[in-house]
C-alpha cells in the first residue's frame, strides 16, 4: 500500500522531492514512450516537407539536386494554370480535383445522411444491411478500381452486358472519353466512402437524445421538420468529421485514378497527386513535382486550417 | 512492454535477416526488367540458360508495364536506397543519366577483350558509353518504323503493300468497308509517341526526322511539315477503334493475330508476340516499313545498364556482360524477340524473313546515315523532353489539343520546358 501512496499524483511539493525512482519513471513514462514517435514524426512528415520546399527551388531532375535556382519550377506551374487552352497536364489536374473534391465530398455526405436516415428507420434485418454498406470501405483503392474499371469498359461491362440483352442502343463511355472520365473516379469513390459515411451519421443519430425527438413530436413536428430542424442540426460534429476524413481521402487519391483509369485519355483523369508523382518519378522533373507538392499543402492549408479553427473555437466557447 | 520489447527484438532479428540473405548470393544475378509478356519472357529466359551454365543463379525483379515507366520507377527507388540490382534493362538516355550521377560500374576490360568497340554500331556506343567507359551491354536493336499485318485479313480485303501514307489510308478504309478494325492501338502514351515517330519520318523524310526529333531544332519543331504530321496522325486516329484507351501494346498485338485487326504500327518486339503465337512471316502475317519510311530505320535497343555492384559481385556482372554480347546469345535472344543483334558480325542465318530483312535494313541505315534515335524509346532526347513529346502527343490524340497549329505551338513549349 505504501508504495501506491507515493505514487499518488496528487503530491504536495514537499513529498515529491523524496520521490523513489520507480515514482520518477513513471512520471517520465509518457514522455519515453512518445518520444520515438514524435521524433520519427518529425523527421519524416516535417522533415520532409522542409527537405521537399527546398527541393523544389533547385534544379533537381532525376535525382535531388542541392544547387538553389529559385522559383522556375513555381513560374512553370504558375504559366500552366493560368493557361488554359489547350489545357496543360497541372491545369487539368487542378480542375479535376475541383470537380472530383466537390463532387465526391457532397455525394458521399448527402447519400450517407440519407441512407443513415432509412436505416435509423427501426427497419427489419439493419444488422444485415449495415455491414453490406459499409464493406466496400474494406477494399482497397485499387480493388475499388480494377473492379469498377471492368464495369465501366464499354468491351467488357456493363454496355456489352446490355447490348447481350438485345438494348443495342445503350452507350456509356465515360471511362473512355476524356470528358467524363473524371466523373467514373466519382462514382467509383462514392461507391466506396458513402457506407462509410452512413456508418458515421448512423452513430450520430443513434446517439441523439431521444427525448428530444419526442418533445417535438409532442409539439406536433412531421418527420420533415424533425429531421430539418433539430436531428440534422445536431449531426453538426458528424458532419466535420465525415467532411475532414473525405477531403483528406479526395486529396489523397492516386490509386484511384491509377487502377480505375490508368489516368485517362490523355492524362485525362489526372489529380494533383498524380501530377506530383508523374513529374517527380516518372519524368524525372523533381523540382516541378516538388513544387506541386508544396502548392498541394499550402491549398490544403488554406481551406483546412481556417475551417478547423473556427470549428475548434466554437467548441472551446 | 516487455511484449513490445520482444516484438521490437524479433523485428530486428528479422531485418538483420533479410539484410544477410541479401548480401550471400555473389553467385546470383539480379536483373530488373519489363519484359513481362509472353515473347519478351521467352527471349529473357535465352540469358537466364546461358547463365546457369556458367553457374550463375538468375535473380527476376521484373515491374510489369510496357513502356518501363513502373520499372524506372522501382530502379530509381533502389539506386535511391543504395541496392544496386546487377544490371537493369534500361532506354538510352537514362542510362547516361545514371552513369552521370556515378551509380554505373566498368566493364571497359571485358570490352576490350571481348571486341565490342568494333562490332556495336556507332550509334548504340554513345549511349552505352560514358566518359570513356563501357557501362551498358546493349542487347538489341529494335527498329520502330513497321506495319504488322494480318495476311489473312489483308487476303480478304484484296490488300496490297501500302507505298505511301495515302495507300495506307486507302488501305485502312477498305478493312473498315470490309467491317474489320482498320488499325490496332493501346491508347497509353509511349504507343501512340512510337506510331507518331513512324509518321513523322514518313511525313517529313529522314533529314527532317532527325533535326527535329533528334537535334530538337526549333525551327523544325515548329515548321508546317510537324503540322502537316500532326494532320496525318488525326487522320490515321480515326481508324482506331473506339475502345482503346489504356489498352496494352501485346493486346493490341494480339488483335491483330487474332484477325480483328488488320495492322498494327508498331516496334519489331510485336514480332515476338506473332512468334510466341506460332505465326510464321509472309504465310500468317506480314511487315512492311511503315509506308515513306523504307530505308530508314527509327531504332531503340534494350541495353543492361550495369550497376556499381561490390567487388564480389562483380564475376556475375562480367558473365552477364559476356554472355549478353556474345553471338550465340545475341543470334538466339533476337531470333525470339523479334529484334535485330546489337552487333553487326552475327549471321542471319536463323532469323525468320521480317528478321532479315531487320538486319540488312539496320546494315544500309547504319552505312547511310539514316539511323536515327526514336524520341518515344528515349534515344532522341533525355526523358524529361521524351516525356514531355509523349504528353503532347497523347494529348492531342485524346483530343484534349484540338488542332495540329496548337499542337506545334505546345511541342515547342514543352521541350522548352524540359530542357
Amino acid at each position: 500500500m505504501s508504495t501506491v501512496a507515493t505514487t499518488d499524483p496528487v503530491l504536495t511539493p514537499r513529498q515529491s522531492t523524496g520521490i523513489s525512482l520507480r515514482g520518477r519513471l513513471q512520471d517520465a513514462l509518457p514522455k519515453i514512450v512518445l518520444a520515438p514517435s514524435f521524433v520519427i514524426t518529425i523527421i519524416f512528415v516535417y522533415g520532409f516537407i522542409v527537405w521537399t520546399a527546398y527541393l523544389s527551388f533547385t534544379n533537381s531532375k532525376t535525382f535531388p539536386s542541392y544547387a538553389l535556382t529559385g522559383p522556375r519550377a513555381y513560374q512553370r506551374l504558375w504559366r500552366w494554370t493560368f493557361e488554359s487552352d489547350p489545357p496543360s497536364s497541372w491545369y487539368t489536374s487542378i480542375t479535376n480535383m475541383a470537380i472530383f473534391g466537390f463532387l465526391y465530398i457532397g455525394i458521399c455526405l448527402a447519400l450517407g445522411l440519407f441512407l443513415a436516415i432509412l436505416l435509423d428507420q427501426k427497419i427489419r434485418g439493419e444488422s444485415v444491411l449495415r455491414p453490406i454498406f459499409l464493406y466496400p470501405m474494406a477494399l482497397s483503392f485499387i480493388v475499388t478500381g480494377v473492379a469498377w474499371k471492368w464495369f465501366l469498359d464499354p468491351g467488357l461491362g456493363l454496355e456489352q452486358t446490355l447490348h447481350h440483352f438485345g438494348w443495342t442502343s445503350f452507350h456509356f463511355d465515360w471511362i473512355k472519353n476524356k470528358d467524363f472520365v473524371i466523373y467514373t473516379v466519382v462514382i467509383a469513390g462514392v461507391w466506396q466512402a458513402s457506407g462509410f459515411v452512413m456508418a458515421m451519421f448512423l452513430a450520430g443519430l443513434r446517439g441523439i437524445d431521444g427525448e428530444i425527438m419526442k418533445a417535438a413530436q409532442i409539439d406536433g413536428a412531421s418527420s420533415f421538420q424533425l429531421y430539418r430542424r433539430i436531428v440534422i442540426p445536431l449531426l453538426r460534429p458528424i458532419f466535420l468529421s465525415a467532411f475532414i476524413v473525405l477531403a483528406h481521402m479526395a486529396i489523397k487519391s492516386y490509386d484511384l485514378v491509377v487502377a480505375l483509369t490508368s489516368g485517362g485519355p490523355g492524362g485525362s483523369a489526372w489529380l494533383p497527386s498524380n501530377f506530383m508523382y508523374e513529374y517527380t518519378f516518372k519524368r524525372n522533373e523533381m523540382a516541378v513535382g516538388s513544387a506541386s507538392a508544396i502548392i498541394m499543402l499550402m491549398t490544403i492549408s488554406a481551406i483546412i486550417v481556417p475551417y478547423l479553427y473556427s470549428e475548434l473555437k466554437e467548441k472551446a466557447r | 512492454m516487455s511484449k513490445f520489447l520482444s516484438s521490437a527484438a524479433v523485428a530486428v532479428v528479422m531485418m538483420a535477416g533479410l539484410s544477410a540473405a541479401h548480401a550471400a548470393d555473389v553467385k546470383e544475378v539480379q536483373m530488373l526488367h519489363w519484359w513481362t509478356s509472353g515473347g519478351e519472357a521467352a527471349a529473357l529466359n535465352v540469358l537466364k540458360q546461358d547463365l546457369s551454365k556458367e553457374g550463375f543463379a538468375w535473380k527476376d525483379v521484373p515491374v510489369a508495364g510496357g513502356g518501363g515507366d513502373a520499372a524506372m520507377t522501382a530502379l530509381k527507388a533502389m539506386v535511391a536506397a543504395g541496392t544496386y540490382p546487377t544490371a537493369s534493362q534500361m532506354l538510352g538516355y537514362t542510362v547516361l543519366d545514371y552513369a552521370q550521377a556515378g551509380v554505373m560500374g566498368d566493364l571497359t576490360e571485358t570490352a576490350k577483350k571481348e571486341g565490342w568497340d568494333k562490332s556495336v554500331p556507332a550509334a548504340l556506343q554513345k549511349f552505352s558509353v560514358y566518359d570513356g567507359k563501357w557501362v551498358a551491354a546493349p542487347v538489341n536493336v529494335h527498329s520502330v518504323n513497321w506495319l504488322w499485318i494480318n495476311k489473312a485479313v489483308m487476303d480478304k480485303i484484296g490488300g496490297t503493300q501500302p507505298k505511301t501514307f495515302d495507300e495506307l489510308i486507302a488501305l485502312l478504309d477498305k478493312a473498315k468497308a470490309a467491317g474489320v478494325i482498320p488499325l490496332a492501338l493501346g491508347g497509353q502514351n509511349w504507343q501512340e509517341a512510337t506510331m507518331f515517330d513512324s509518321i513523322v519520318l514518313s511525313t517529313g523524310g529522314p533529314e527532317f526526322y532527325k533535326k527535329a526529333f533528334n537535334d530538337l531544332d526549333e525551327e523544325s519543331l515548329k515548321s508546317d511539315t510537324m503540322k502537316k504530321s500532326f494532320d496525318n496522325l488525326a487522320t490515321i486516329i480515326k481508324y482506331v477503334d473506339p475502345n482503346f484507351s489504356g489498352r496494352d501494346w501485346n493486346l493490341a498485338t494480339a488483335m491483330v493475330i487474332k484477325g480483328d485487326a488488320l495492322v498494327q504500327v508498331m516496334g519489331d518486339w510485336a514480332k515476338g508476340e506473332f512468334v510466341a503465337a506460332k505465326k510464321t512471316p509472309d504465310t500468317d502475317f506480314l511487315c512492311y516499313r511503315f509506308p515513306g519510311t523504307d530505308g530508314s530505320v527509327v531504332y531503340n535497343s534494350d541495353m543492361f545498364g550495369m550497376f556499381n555492384v561490390p567487388d564480389d559481385r562483380k564475376a556475375a556482372q562480367v558473365a552477364l556482360a559476356t554472355a549478353t554480347l556474345s553471338k550465340s546469345f545475341q543470334s538466339a535472344f533476337n531470333v525470339v524477340k523479334g529484334s535485330v543483334p546489337a552487333r553487326t558480325d552475327v549471321p542471319d542465318t536463323d532469323f525468320d524473313a521480317c528478321g532479315k530483312k531487320g538486319i540488312a535494313d539496320l546494315k544500309a541505315a547504319n552505312e547511310g546515315g539514316t539511323l536515327f534515335g526514336s524520341l518515344a524509346q528515349g534515344y532522341g532526347a533525355p526523358p524529361a523532353i521524351a516525356n514531355a513529346y509523349k504528353d503532347v502527343v497523347s494529348k492531342f490524340v485524346h483530343g484534349q489539343i484540338k488542332t495540329s497549329d496548337e499542337a506545334v505551338k505546345q511541342l515547342v513549349q514543352a521541350i522548352d520546358d524540359a530542357r
